[in-house]
């Protein structure tokens, strides 16, 4: 079969054509993955926040509020997580950007009480192998069960009570800032 | 060209990453480890099989100077699906590989083989062209993200099989390219042999 | 956001080329001589800014009011195709000097990942208009740079006596790999 000719009609339909044929199937997929993903984005969040709370029976990302963090900070989202209509604990969302490749993002599980249950890493650049190593359990669990009242959150070379990483004293700290964040944000207004 | 031999050459003689040089950005972007080298490889060998079907179909429909933006969207389409697709059902793959899901658009390989091969040869050729350069690319991306692993994180598709750290920088920037350059020689070395 | 900050980290921690890869191509291809890197850098340089412009727009008046995101590859790339097509034709007619410096690279630049890359960034940044440019011409300098530099090191290897088995492209790619280790050295700087 001979090939069209390109005369400037020609062109024009086939290139609409095209596109048209291209963006309906797009729009068809879209609508086929569109469930999926936000399932995958729930699931996310959702797992983040199974982990440092204790077990709930509520929908803590459907209650979620947000709490002003103070000047210049973006405020927190809270996830109040309840059993039986009672508040069992409360995943904040932290962040800080003073990670040694910026954003840093914790899950911070804070009980009533005001101790912290557990953290889990959410969102970061930091070196693999060096930074990333605030995901351990050797690291982390310095947090674990702490009455952050009790504890300065603050690595050792500045005053606290952490044992930074070997290497990574910067990821270190902004880990310990965003959980400092959580902490004092939680104070006030964590409680609704 | 017998269609084996069609097929076969994807893998060395006409490798698209270690022959060709087509493709880096990937290559060397996404391969810190194996998963994530091969995961890259099977949406590209995706969208390449795809668009290389369908531009063979509809070559003859298509005029001469509007050829290329036709074969740009047809591609784009495909590169759109695999993001969607890949966004809901493997939402942690799809994290890890990032920008350069969207960017297989502007990989050279494909459009090159759209442009190089499926524009002028048969529907069955074209598919197994696609089919063969794909699993070579995938092979490439794997292989490389394989030995980052190793020597980065002392792991093999997340299975670690040693305690330690390993070599750090492979799994980091320089690491990829300082990788890729020594397979590249080896390659040399094996297809002169 | 501060300006020095995205100027900052976008020429030197995440440079376009050695942190993120994007723009690999190009970098091997054209990387020989110092006089056609600096072509390359003026060509990406001028086509990255107009398109991230361009685009920044068709995302904010097109595709984010209607809701229509999941055409963002497919559009974005049709409109640096197209925008690529016209700078050239353009700059025939207005200005022959430009064209004959620039005019060689233009089309290689379709398929430069590092534009399209840069395009997608800002938005997935977040950033405003005004940010958004910012961050395209840093990044254009930021790929000089690393071509540039590149560039120079490779003139020099042309003289030096390099084992035949890594002669050529590999050993391209473990200087690219020296340069991106160097670089490293710049994390954690802002």
């Amino acid at each position: 079969m001979a090939k069209k000719e390109s005369t400037f009609i020609n062109m024009v339909a086939t290139l609409f054509i095209v596109t048209l044929v291209a963006s309906t199937a797009l729009a068809y997929v879209y609508e086929l993955t569109k469930e999926p993903i936000e399932a995958a984005k729930l699931a996310k969040k959702l797992q983040a926040i199974d982990a440092v709370v204790p077990e709930y029976d509520n929908q803590p990302v459907a209650e979620m509020f947000k709490v002003a963090a103070g000047e210049g900070l973006d405020s927190l989202e809270f996830y109040p997580a309840k059993k039986g209509g009672e508040v069992i604990g409360t995943a904040v969302r932290s962040y800080t950007n003073t990670g040694y490749n910026g954003l840093v993002v914790l899950m911070v599980g804070v009980l009533p009480d005001g101790t912290i249950k557990d953290i889990q890493v959410v969102e970061h650049k930091e070196t693999p192998g060096l930074g990333t190593k605030m995901e351990s359990p050797k690291f982390k669990d310095q947090f674990k069960d702490i009455d952050p009242s009790q504890v300065v959150l603050k690595v050792k070379k500045d005053g606290g009570d952490i044992d930074a990483i070997t290497a990574a004293t910067i990821s270190s700290r902004a880990f310990s800032e965003a959980t400092q964040l959580a902490v004092d944000t939680y104070k006030k207004g964590g409680d609704k | 060209m017998s269609q084996w031999k069609n097929f076969a050459k994807g893998f060395v003689k006409e490798n698209p990453v270690f022959v060709l040089l087509l493709g880096l950005c990937p290559a060397l972007g996404v391969t810190s480890t194996a998963i994530n080298g091969m995961a890259m490889g099977l949406a590209t060998l995706f969208v390449l099989l795809m668009s290389n079907m369908v531009v063979s179909l509809i070559k003859n429909f298509i005029p001469e100077k509007v050829r290329i933006p036709s074969f740009i969207v047809v591609i784009a389409t495909f590169v759109t699906v695999v993001d969607l697709v890949m966004a809901g059902y493997a939402p942690a793959v799809h994290e890890q590989l990032g920008l350069f899901i969207p960017l297989i658009v502007v990989n050279c390989i494909v459009l090159g083989r759209a442009e190089a091969f499926a524009s002028r040869k048969s529907f069955m050729s074209s598919m197994i062209d696609g089919l063969g350069m794909g699993l070579g690319f995938t092979f490439a991306l794997t292989l490389l993200g394989s030995v980052r692993e190793i020597l980065g994180s002392l792991s093999i598709f997340g299975f670690k099989f040693m305690e330690g750290d390993g070599i750090l920088v492979f799994i980091l920037p320089p690491g990829a390219f300082i990788a890729l350059g020594y397979l590249i020689a080896l390659m040399n070395k094996f297809k002169k042999a | 956001m501060d300006y020095i900050i995205i100027v900052v980290s976008a020429i030197f921690i995440n440079n376009i080329l050695l942190a993120q890869f994007l723009g690999v191509c190009p970098f091997l291809g054209v990387s020989n001589k110092l006089s056609t890197s600096f072509g390359m850098t003026g060509a990406v340089m001028f086509v990255m800014t107009l398109a991230t412009i361009v685009t920044y727009l068709i995302n904010h008046y097109i595709l984010s009011p209607y809701n229509i995101g999941f055409l963002q590859t497919i559009s974005y790339i049709l409109v640096i195709a197209s925008l690529v097509q016209m700078v050239e034709i353009i700059l025939k007619k207005v200005s022959p000097a430009l064209f004959q410096a620039l005019g060689v690279y233009l089309p290689l630049i379709t398929t430069n990942c590092a534009i399209l890359g840069v395009a997608i960034l800002v938005i997935q940044k977040e950033y405003n208009l005004i940010e958004s440019v910012v961050f395209a011409v840093s990044n254009a300098i930021g790929f000089g740079l690393a071509l540039v530099l590149f560039a120079g090191i490779r003139e020099h290897m042309d003289l030096a006596e390099i084992p035949a088995g890594i002669r050529g492209v590999p050993a391209a790619l473990i200087v690219a790999g020296l340069l991106s280790l160097a670089f490293m050295g710049f994390t954690g700087i802002v």
